[in-house]
């Protein structure tokens, strides 16, 4: 009962209410969605740099570096030769190594050279037809095979560069396996074979060199075809190598080893993609400060809603203390009504918080390829929310409900 | 029954109330007058527990209620006491019969709808049980008060100025229903007022001096 007086004194005057709801509703929705974002966004980054301890990619921004090669959002900072990488791919310090070679794209989607291991590394499992064994056949991402509405079997001509730029329509390329959906980054990638990009762009010297397994990067060398390979290689080029090691201090030592004997560098994504979050973590604090802010201002808004009406409630009071009441049971109920609004607010601003991210994953799928699942709850970080948010609905009640429960009932009576 | 012996009291040591000693037996009327500033309201009020005495006692079913804890008193007022003012105090965002209902839910845990919904009746109110305290009149208000007080059948019904607000009519109709409400409630009814009206009302009567 005291909780239904409540709940109709929270309703009775609704202005007051509904700003307070609102104010609260704004600051859970904004920490909310942070708290979703860096969530998922770390996640997301965390596992796309999983067996990956160095890039191998040509001098520049080591953070470009990992960003075009691991996660495809930078265009890369240039290419490397093959017959350099090559020397470190087969390395008896590395345990695997992805070489990659970008080169066209279809309809806005990479198509990247590299091997299998590529797919294998983001848990890419064929859900139809087979792995591209010869030059222009191609593996397509899940995504691209829904959004496009390509099936095994169907030709395709890439573009170089930006989308409308120049088509090679002397290659078609030709599905022949369709990966599962696996919710990572290979669900949007285009995987041919490494000769298949090299071929297309080498117009000077069209020679025969698909048959062979360069692409093959198993630990063994081929010592018998390598003075061959050798001379194939000159002129080859990746765009980066992705490599696993072996050796923790390889893992250290390369960083500094490779820029200073050659013409590539190393660089380790968990220390670009650290850098990263640090950098952009400023911005979303910034962000989550005023949110906090939002949110104490809307404790003051209850606090003075409250507290002014305590002038016209204390006959209320005082009414309920002469057919019963406690002074606990008025204490309580101001600061349950403190609650309603707070939990109120919570419930909105969790789901306005989850709405916002939906718009957000949208807008961020068409231009990163990047997704964010509104539906996932980050318990520690939002029970910790609803505290908070709890705790400013105590406080506010705080000196309102001291005041209800200390309220002299005679006095009040006598001077009305 | 309600007893009261040696009762007095200061508000700040220099006026010292001196209040009579009086009895008030169930189902029996007693009417306390006096002029303003006697101490008519400060006599309810110590009556009913919401003030201490300097010295004295007040007995309410052989219990004197200035022995009891805070919450103790609270509840014990609740439920053997029907407090009647002089002006009508609702909890306005709760209707009519949820105003009347809250009484009996703070003395017991429980509504007890169906009394609340026969007292209202019994006053003439069947038809506002759903309105808001506000959108009736100041008669059909005072009426509600009396309902809230009686819905947990006090033993003392303590009414502070009832009619004053009223015109001639309804003072002597409300002071009428007051009696015959606390014989049928076997309560004790003290009314404490100013108002010349009631004097032929009432057979006993004190007048604070």
């Amino acid at each position: 009962m005291i909780g239904k007086i409540a709940w109709k004194n929270t309703w009775f005057k609704p202005l007051n209410t509904v700003l307070s709801i609102i104010l609260l509703t704004a600051s859970v929705a904004i920490i909310t969605v942070i708290i979703l974002l860096q969530k998922q966004f770390e996640d997301q980054f965390n596992k796309t740099m999983d067996n990956v301890d160095l890039v191998l990619g040509a001098k520049g921004s080591p953070l470009q570096l990992v960003l075009s090669s691991l996660y495809q959002i930078d265009a890369p900072p240039g290419n490397i030769s093959y017959s350099e990488a090559k020397q470190w791919m087969h390395h008896p310090f590395v345990d695997t190594a992805i070489p990659l070679a970008y080169g066209d794209n279809y309809m806005g989607y990479k198509i990247v050279g590299t091997t299998e291991d590529y797919i294998h590394k983001f848990d890419g499992v064929l859900a139809e037809g087979k792995s591209n064994e010869k030059d222009f056949e191609v593996v397509i991402g899940a995504n691209i095979a829904s959004n496009l509405d390509l099936k095994i079997g169907d030709t395709f001509y890439g573009s170089h560069g930006d989308v409308n730029a120049e088509v090679h329509e002397d290659h078609p390329y030709t599905i022949v396996g369709i990966l599962a959906p696996t919710g990572q980054l290979i669900d949007n990638i285009i995987v041919s074979n490494i000769s298949s990009v090299w071929h297309i762009h080498e117009h000077e010297h069209d020679e025969e060199m698909i048959a062979d397994d360069h692409h093959h990067e198993e630990s063994d060398v081929h010592d018998h075809d390598h003075e061959e390979e050798h001379e194939h290689d000159e002129g080859k080029e990746l765009t980066a190598v992705l490599l696993k090691l072996k050796n923790n201090m390889a893992k250290m030592t390369w960083q500094r080893m490779i820029p200073q004997n050659t013409n590539m560098q190393a660089a380790s994504p968990a220390l670009e993609i650290n850098r990263l979050f640090a950098l952009f973590g400023v911005g979303l604090q910034a962000i989550q400060y005023l949110a906090y802010g939002i949110m104490l201002i809307s404790g003051i808004s209850i606090f003075v809603a409250l507290y002014n009406t305590l002038k016209e409630r204390k006959y209320e009071f005082a009414l309920l203390r002469i057919h019963g009441a406690s002074k606990h049971q008025l204490f309580g109920m101001i600061l349950i009504e403190s609650l309603f609004l707070c939990a109120i607010g919570y419930i909105f601003g969790m789901i306005l918080g989850r709405v916002a991210l939906y718009f957000i994953s949208l807008a961020s799928k068409e231009e990163f390829r990047l997704t964010f699942n509104p539906f996932e709850i980050v318990w520690e970080k939002e029970i910790w929310l609803l505290t908070i948010t709890l705790g400013v609905g105590v406080i506010a009640a705080l000196i309102p409900a001291a005041k209800a429960y200390s309220l002299n009932i005679s006095k009040t009576l006598a001077h009305a | 029954m309600i007893t009261v012996k040696n009762l007095t009291f200061s508000y700040d040591h220099t006026t010292v109330f001196q209040f009579p000693d009086l009895q008030c037996a169930s189902t029996e009327g007693l009417l306390i007058t006096g002029s303003s500033g006697k101490g008519k309201t400060t006599l309810l009020h110590l009556l009913s527990g919401l003030l201490q005495p300097t010295t004295g006692e007040v007995t309410i079913d052989s219990q004197n209620i200035f022995h009891l804890k805070d919450s103790v008193l609270d509840n014990f007022r609740g439920k053997n006491m029907g407090l009647i003012l002089q002006k009508s105090y609702f909890v306005e965002s709760l209707n009519v019969l949820e105003n009347v209902e809250v009484a009996s839910w703070l003395v017991s845990q429980k509504k007890n709808t169906s009394k609340a919904k026969q007292l209202l009746s019994n006053l003439g109110l069947e038809d506002h049980w759903y309105k808001l305290p506000s959108e009736l009149s100041v008669g059909q208000q005072q009426r509600v008060n009396i309902a809230r007080a009686l819905i947990n059948e006090p033993k003392v019904i303590l009414a502070d100025e009832p009619t004053s607000s009223l015109d001639d009519q309804n003072a002597i109709i409300v002071a009428q229903l007051l009696q015959d409400l606390a014989k049928e409630y076997q309560a004790a009814l003290l009314v404490v007022t100013h108002d010349q009206r009631l004097k032929d009302l009432f057979s006993n009567q004190i007048e604070l001096s």
